[in-house]
Formats: structure tokens, sequence, C-alpha cells
């Protein structure tokens, strides 16, 4: 089996980058690191600042928006306008072609996500307390996470940007500041889980610990990618108007 | 039914013999119509009225009614609460305003406009029948015009059908007509401007691409992105005592845009945060004038877009 497809690769990263797609991706960080810029004009260099730009709007708004474009956008597409026909119907494995654009979703994900949330923090707090370089692996970690929890969806159902958005939105934004409980089930509470482990102790609080946490994650992105494999394997076509 | 008149009998099969009868055109009756025709006016209104239905998903499959339909019922869900407890306790008074109800479930308007915006353009635009809309006597403003105003019209029903629940459980619980009907009136007001504002945005960002998850995301992120960042900014600048920028801030995004101009246009108190509202006229014309200009503005926009209906 083969576990990376090169062209498939392409395909996918052409479908995601091509055209004006490219814009809405570079916008996002790039609106992040204008405000960033803002207010370290405003606030100055303040890790208390950091940690609540970097928790509250970063990692909770940039990074799951992020990945619900990416994440979708590596299968959704292709399935909506029919063209996975064509790529099923080649000698391809079906986990080769899900792994393959897992990767590159990750990959991306990271690349428009992570990276501007290490770059906002390093602009926002500088080195102190390890803020930027906690809060980049975590967006890191959560990259991984929402691409293949999107993908995974993008594949299940036609509204998959509405269904992860809701999740993204709702759940993680609205649901958890209101019921404690289901702040420990968000990729978000987990990734901050890793932010609390790197950076200076105090600075930031996760409501779940570590251990659970990267496990919680590990399981997360593999069930999702199992059954994103299932999916594909017995994927029919139904037209919608 | 005029009989088909013959001119000549059929040509035969095979090559003529020179010296036969030439080919004639057979005349066999189409007529013209000369009848009055129905025009662009009935164009636009069947447009703006099969787009409205299309938005709750009338007249479309039982799939895509699920997610309007289970909006509507989140959108009038608080509505109905408020009312019951208002009942039940005796209040004079309802606890929220008509005004900041839009605020408080903008989360759920932005998610409805964002499935639905994509639904009125980005599909015409993939499965081409653009083209064939404009096959028909209509001009690009007739098909623009109609789009806009279907979109507006079914976010302003979104949001006005809990005004009027509210409305209604109020003038149950004996509260006095006068001071509610004027805050139902403000709030109609709000409410139109919000849908204006809203759906012009969406359909900008929808009619740019033929793909319906982009447009999704796309304008969601539009939405949250530029409020979460206003709001961070604007807590920011608070905690450093730089108050006099904040409401300066709330006109970078539609919902602060929205509350600043209902704050200063409506008189009523801000339902975003009373700190960041506008408290000079100099940033409440401002935000009116640039509430007005971004909905002339997104008009516009739709206009050039649709200039060369191409899927590029």
């Amino acid at each position: 089996m083969q576990i990376y497809n090169t062209t498939v690769a392409r395909l996918t990263y052409r479908g995601l980058l091509g055209r004006r797609r490219a814009l809405l991706l570079f916008g996002l960080p790039g609106l992040l690191l204008v405000v960033a810029g803002a207010v370290r004009l405003l606030a100055g260099r303040d890790e208390a600042t950091a940690v609540g730009m970097l928790g509250g709007f970063a990692l909770a708004t940039v990074v799951p928006l992020v990945g619900v474009i990416v994440g979708t956008g590596a299968t959704g597409p292709e399935i909506d306008d029919g063209s996975i026909v064509y790529l099923l119907a080649k000698p391809l494995s079906r986990p080769g072609i899900v792994l393959t654009k897992l990767a590159v979703a990750a990959g991306t994900t990271i690349a428009f996500a992570a990276v501007p949330t290490y770059l906002a923090g390093l602009l926002l707090a500088g080195n102190g307390g390890r803020i930027a370089v906690a809060f980049g692996a975590a967006a890191a970690v959560a990259s991984v996470a929402y691409a293949a929890l999107f993908l995974f969806l993008g594949i299940v159902t036609r509204h998959a940007v509405v269904v992860g958005l809701v999740y993204a939105l709702v759940w993680e934004g609205v649901v958890g500041s209101f019921i404690p409980g289901a702040k420990a089930l968000s990729v978000q509470q987990w990734a901050l889980a890793l932010a609390q482990e790197t950076a200076a102790a105090g600075t930031v609080t996760s409501e779940v610990g570590l251990p659970l946490a990267s496990a919680l994650l590990a399981v997360l992105t593999a069930t999702a990618t199992w059954f994103a494999v299932q999916r594909l394997r017995s994927l029919t076509l139904a037209g919608e108007a | 039914m005029p009989q088909p008149e013959t001119t000549a009998p059929a040509a035969p099969a095979a090559a003529p013999p020179p010296g036969s009868a030439p080919d004639v055109i057979h005349n066999i009756g189409y007529r013209h119509y000369d009848g009055p025709r129905l025009g662009r006016a009935y164009v636009r209104r069947s447009l703006f009225a099969q787009s409205l239905r299309g938005a709750y998903g009338l007249g479309r499959s039982a799939r895509s009614k699920v997610l309007p339909m289970i909006l509507v019922g989140v959108m009038c869900a608080p509505a109905l609460v408020v009312v019951a407890v208002a009942v039940a306790t005796k209040m004079n008074k309802l606890p929220l305003e008509y005004t900041g109800y839009a605020i408080y479930l903008q989360a759920v308007i932005g998610l409805y406009v964002a499935s639905q915006a994509p639904q009125a353009v980005s599909t015409d635009l993939r499965f081409r029948t653009v083209t064939l809309y404009f096959s028909r006597p209509i001009e690009r403003f007739d098909y623009v015009a109609a789009k806009y105003a279907a979109l507006s019209a079914a976010v302003f029903l979104l949001n006005a059908v809990p005004l009027l629940i509210l409305y209604v459980g109020a003038l149950l619980a004996k509260m006095p007509i006068g001071a509610q009907t004027l805050g139902l009136a403000k709030g109609l007001v709000g409410t139109a401007l919000m849908s204006l504002l809203l759906s012009g945005l969406g359909l900008v960002v929808a009619a740019a691409t033929p793909r319906r998850g982009f447009g999704v995301a796309g304008i969601i992120a539009l939405f949250t992105f530029s409020y979460a960042a206003v709001g961070t900014v604007q807590s920011i600048a608070l905690m450093q005592d730089r108050t006099p920028i904040t409401p300066w801030l709330g006109l970078l995004s539609p919902t602060t845009l929205l509350d600043g101009v209902q704050v200063w246009l409506l008189d009523v108190a801000s339902a975003h945060a009373q700190e960041f509202a506008p408290t000079g006229a100099a940033v409440g014309a401002v935000g009116v004038l640039l509430l007005l200009g971004t909905v002339a503005g997104c008009f516009g926009l739709l206009m050039r877009r649709y200039r060369k209906v191409g899927l590029s």
C-alpha cells in the first residue's frame, strides 16, 4: 500500500490554494498578525495580554476556522462536483488517498494557522515565558486534530462546512463557556493542556491534564482518519438540488 | 389553428434530375406572438419570490429544509423562554431590549446568512443557470436587486418573527403598550438595517466563488473573525485606558457597527458592551454613513460582479 501519493497531494494542494481560495487562507492569518501588531502598539509587550489574545483569539478562532476551510476543502469540493470518481477509479488504495489528503491538510493548516500563531506570540510577548513556543506547539497539535476531524466530516456530509463551524464556534465557543463539562471535550482545551505544560508555570491554564489530553487528541485523530477511510470505501454520490 | 398551406409538393429524397421543380420553402403556418408580454418587473418578482422561498428551503429538497428550519427554531426559542419567564414572574418590562436580540443571537444569524447566501448565488454560478437567467429579458440590475432583496427579506423575517413573539408576549403580560410598541418599532428598524448589511456582505463573498463550501466559510470567517478581533482589541484598549478609541474600533466589524448605529440613531442601550458604545455625534454619524455606504458598496460590487458571467 502506498501511503503518500505525490499526484494526489499535488491535486489537493491545487484544490486548496488555487485561484481565490488562497486569498481567504492568507487573509485570516494576515489579519491575526495585523491585530497582534495593533495590540502590541496599544499595550506594549505584556504576557497576560499575549496569553489572552493567543488563547481567546488565535487558538479559539483562527485555528478552528482555518482547520474547517482546509479540512473540508481537501475533499468536499471533489465530492461536491463528482470529480472524486475519477480519483477513486484509479488503482490507488483508499487509505492511501485519505492519508495523503490528511498529510496535505495538516501541513496546510499548520502553515496557515500554527506558524502565524507562533509569529503573533513573538510579536506580542517576545520570548518571555516561552509563550510563543507554547501556543505555536498547541496550535500545531490542534491543527492536525482539526484537519483529521474536518476531513472526515467533508467525506461524511455535504454540509461539512456548516457542521464544522457549528462545532468550532457553537460547541467550543458558546456551550463550553456555559457548561463546564463540555470544556473537557474540546480540541481547544486539549491543545491548551500542551501549552500549559510548555509555557512558564501559571501563565496558561487548561481544563484537562496533559496525559489525558494527548491521549484524547491521538484517539480523535486516529478515529476520524479510520472512519474517513471506511466512508471512502463505500462512497455513493447522490444528487441533491 | 390555421391549416398549413403547402405551396409545392415535397421534393424527392434523391437528387432531383435536371429540369425538375425548384426547391421551395414551405409555409407551415408558424405565427408570431404579439400579445402582451410580462416583462422585467414580472421576472424580478418571480426571482424574488423563488429566492425568498429557497432561503427557507421551500421548493427545495427535504434535506435543504433542515438547516433553515433548525435556525428559525433556535432564533425563536429564546424569545419564547423570555416571554414565559416574563409572564410567569409578572415583570413590568422585558429583560432585554428589542434592538439587542439580533446582537445576542448574532452567531445564529451569521450562520443563517452563511448557509443561505451561497445557496442563492453560488449554485446559479456552478450549474451555469445564470446564463439562462440572462437569456430572458432582464438586466443585471434586476437579477442583483431581486437576489439582494430576497436574502434581506429572509434575514429580516428570521429576526422579526422572534421580535413579534416578544411583543405579543409583552402585551399578554400587560406591559405598557406605548413603550412596547415604540421598542418594537426601533427593533424592526434595527433589523432592517442589519438584514441589508449582513446579506449584502454575504452575497458579495458568495458571488465570488462557485463553490458553496468556500462561500460558507468565507462569510462566517468575515463575521466572526472581525467580531472577535474588534472585541479583543477593544477590551485591551479598555485595560490600557485608551477608552476614546474604543467606539471607533467598533466601526470595524458588522455586528459592532450595527450596535453602535442602533445606540446612536435609535437611542437604546448597547447590547455589545455599554462602555464601547459611541458617545459623540462624530462616531455615530460616521457609523451611520459607513453602514449605508457598505450596503451601497455591496450592491455596486454585485453589479460589477455580474458584468461578466464567468466562473473565474
